[in-house]
Parts: structure tokens; sequence; C-alpha cells
């Protein structure tokens, strides 16, 4: 059982919550999402509470994510995208403070299930959708007919951007989920090597140090990984914000 | 992805401890990928909704107004400092230029001084040498006029001299008496021509 890759993602009950036969309890997914929102939020709150012309350590940190997230939204949408800088800036902090508390032993990765992933990401498009629509009306359809494109063509050019633009909430929760599950299943079934190496015997101990080596390399890439997808799913909201803002490209 | 579904469902078949677990028996999903179990999708999409609700409100309420006013801060502080650098300097320069045209006055002052004295001096020495001069010349013209007062009174003596020495000449040579008034009208007329 310690060796199942798989067991990390299994998801137990905590305290029994059902509401009107919906399953609503809280479980280690649940903790780990209200650890990640707690962690964050402490973190933004408490190293900016000093409110310093010159920032502290901490502060500078909180500063950096700011600047980061709206220097990423300004560019990818203008300023007209830049009311959707706190949903943004929170799905951000949200995703890469999970996906590092994932990177701790024993912790549950949140998304490492696609359910959450999926809805973070049409959470996205749903946004998208209502302020296209809220703001352009029926312009927003204009996202589907780019410009300068013959008429000729509309037949088969429109259903492929209506197709690429559904497939949006699936790559992108797809990505983030994938990404996530298999890194830690990779990571645990080497990690996994080395212990039943070792406990195989003397010579196989020797031998563990490859998975061993392995193990360390994987971890250094699930951070790395940990941070890149937190950016990239911030950056393609960005730039799905940007159709919504601009739905004529 | 399929390959990890059947492998995760073999091995708890085999373990037999997934399917064991409570939650697993009690909802049948024992063979299931867990990210893929549905069983706990309203759990899952409850507290991801409500936590990250919560976040999002606690962060556009709150964190980001925060940080954005201290960004706001510290750029109208940097602006206002690099206002008032701009402020001091141009006084820097315009005190720097004030002190150079008060130093080209003092030079022109100093310099216009400098002529004054020199003019004062020169025409004091000029004075002085005039008044040497003009002294010197009277000096000499009272000389002179003494020197022809002597000569003129030597001149004047010079017929009574001749008048004796030629009355005595004559008194030696022929022994009498000649009268002085001839001797005199001989000089006059010896010294006449």
């Amino acid at each position: 059982m310690a060796n199942d890759p798989i067991h990390q993602f299994q998801i137990k009950e905590l305290v029994e919550i059902p509401l009107g036969g919906l399953n609503l309890s809280f479980t280690n997914s649940s903790l780990f999402m209200v650890a990640t929102v707690v962690t964050a939020s402490a973190f933004l709150f408490l190293s900016t509470s000093g409110r310093g012309l010159i920032p502290s350590r901490m502060q500078s940190v909180s500063e950096l994510a700011y600047e980061f997230i709206a220097g990423m939204l300004r560019d990818a949408a203008g300023s007209g995208g830049m009311k959707f800088f706190p949903f943004v800036f929170s799905l951000f902090m949200f995703i890469l403070v999970a996906n590092l508390f994932g990177m701790f032993p024993y912790f549950f990765t949140v998304n490492s299930h696609l359910i959450v992933t999926f809805a973070l990401a049409m959470m996205v498009i749903l946004t998208v959708i209502g302020y296209g629509f809220y703001k352009h009306g029926l312009g927003f359809l204009g996202l589907f007919a780019p410009h300068g494109v013959p008429v000729a063509l509309m037949p088969l050019v429109v259903p492929i951007e209506i197709i690429s633009f559904l497939s949006r909430p699936i790559s992108l929760s797809v990505r983030l989920f994938a990404n996530m599950m298999a890194g830690h299943t990779a990571l645990k079934v080497f990690a996994g090597f080395v212990s039943s190496m070792t406990a195989a015997g003397a010579v196989s101990t020797v031998g563990a140090i490859l998975p061993l080596a392995m193990t360390v390399a994987i971890i250094g890439l699930e951070f790395l990984v940990a941070f890149l997808q937190a950016y990239v799913f911030a950056v393609l909201t960005c730039m799905y914000l940007n159709d919504a803002v601009h739905p004529h490209h | 992805m399929f390959v990890t579904a059947a492998l995760a469902a073999s091995e708890t078949a085999t373990h037999g401890d997934a399917a064991a677990h409570g939650a697993d028996a009690a909802h049948g999903g024992g063979g299931v990928f867990p990210p893929f179990d549905p069983t706990y999708f309203p759990s899952q999409l409850f507290w991801l909704f409500l936590s990250f609700g919560l976040f999002y409100l606690f962060m556009s309420r709150v964190v980001l107004p925060r940080i954005g006013e201290i960004l706001e801060t510290r750029r109208d502080r940097i602006a206002h400092d690099i206002d008032e650098a701009a402020t001091m300097k141009a006084e820097a320069d315009a005190a720097l230029a004030a002190y150079e045209q008060s130093l080209a006055q003092a030079r022109a002052n100093a310099s216009d001084i400098g002529s004054k004295a020199r003019d004062q001096a020169k025409a004091e020495a000029e004075a002085e040498r005039q008044r040497v001069e003009g002294e010197l010349a009277g000096r000499l013209a009272g000389a002179e006029k003494r020197i022809g007062e002597i000569k003129a009174k030597a001149l004047s003596n010079l017929d009574s001299i001749a008048e004796d020495t030629a009355g005595a000449i004559l008194g030696r040579l022929y022994g009498g008496k000649i009268a002085k008034a001839d001797i005199a009208a001989a000089v006059k007329a010896a010294r006449g021509n």
C-alpha cells in the first residue's frame, strides 16, 4: 500500500456532511483547499500589513506577485482587462500555493483531481462568455469570425474557431491536472523503488541510489512544474479574457 | 492515463486495501482511479467554490487594494521626490548663475577700480611731474635771471674797470693827469665799435 503511487490521490472523508442527498463532506481535499486559501491569505495579508514605503523581504514577495500578475494581464488584455485582476491573481495564487502544498510528503495535491481543475477552467470560460456577451452583446460572436478571412472560407473557419473555443476549458483543466497527477505519480513510483530496493537486500540498497537520484531530480522538476503550471494557467486566463474584452481580433 | 487507471484497478484489486477503505466501500468506487471517481465531485466542487470564493473576496476587498495602495504611495513618493530634486536642481542652477553673475560683476568692479586707481595714480604722477617741472623751470628762470643780473652788473663794472685801468696805464705812460671824462669817452668809443 505504501508503494501504491495512486494512493496519494485518494480522497478521505474527515467530517461527513451529507446535505440532501449530496455528499459535501469535508475531505482531505477540502482540508488542503482551506489550508491553501488560509496560507496564501495570511501570507499576503501579514506581509503587507507594515505598508512599508521600503518593503520588507516578505512584502517584496507579495508586491512581486502583484506586479507579475498585473503586468501579465495588462500585456495580454490591456487596461480594459484590469477589472479581472483580482480574479486572475486569486487563480494564480490558489493554484501556485495548492501545487506547492502538494510538494510536502503526505500532503494532498488539490489540483491532481480533474474536477477541481475543470471547475477552475469553467470559471474562466464562463467569465469570458458572460462578460463577452454583457459587454458586446451579439458582437461577442465576432470572436468566431476573424477579420481578413475571405467569406468563402467562413463556413470552414467559424466551426474551427468554435471548436477551438470549446476545447479551451478542456485543455486548460487537463493540462494542469495531468501535470500535477503525472508528476506526483512519477515521484511516488521512483520513491517507491527506493524503499522496496532497500528492503530487498544490501546489493539492491546500493542500487537504490539511482532511483533516489531520480527522485531528487523529479522533486526539483516538480517545484518548477508547480510554478510553471500556475503561470501557464494565469497566462492563458489572461489571453482568454482578452477575447472577452476585445472580441474582434 | 488509461494505463495508470488500469494499474490502479489491479493494484487495489490485488492489495484489497483500497477496497477495504471505508469511503470506497461505502460508495462502491473501489476500482476507480481516484481523480475520476465521481463520488466526491459534489464535495470537491462545494469546498472549491467556498474556499476559492472567500479567497477571491479577501483578495479583491482587502489584499489587492492594500498592495495597490502601497505601490501607488511609493510611485507618488518617488515622483514627488524626483520633482523635488528637479526643483532643488533648478534652485541650485539659479544660485550658481547668480553667483557667477555676481562674480563677473565683482570682477568688472575690480578691474574698474583698478583702472580708476591706475588713472588716478597716473594723473597724480603727471601733476607732480608738472609741478616739479614748473618748479624747476621757475628755479631755472630765477637762476638765469640772476646770472643775467650778475652778467649785467659785471658788464657795467667793466667800464669803470676799463676806465681805471686805462687811467692807470695812461698815467704811467704820460705821467700827467688825464681827465676822467676823456678816458670814459674813449672807453665808450672803443666799446662802441
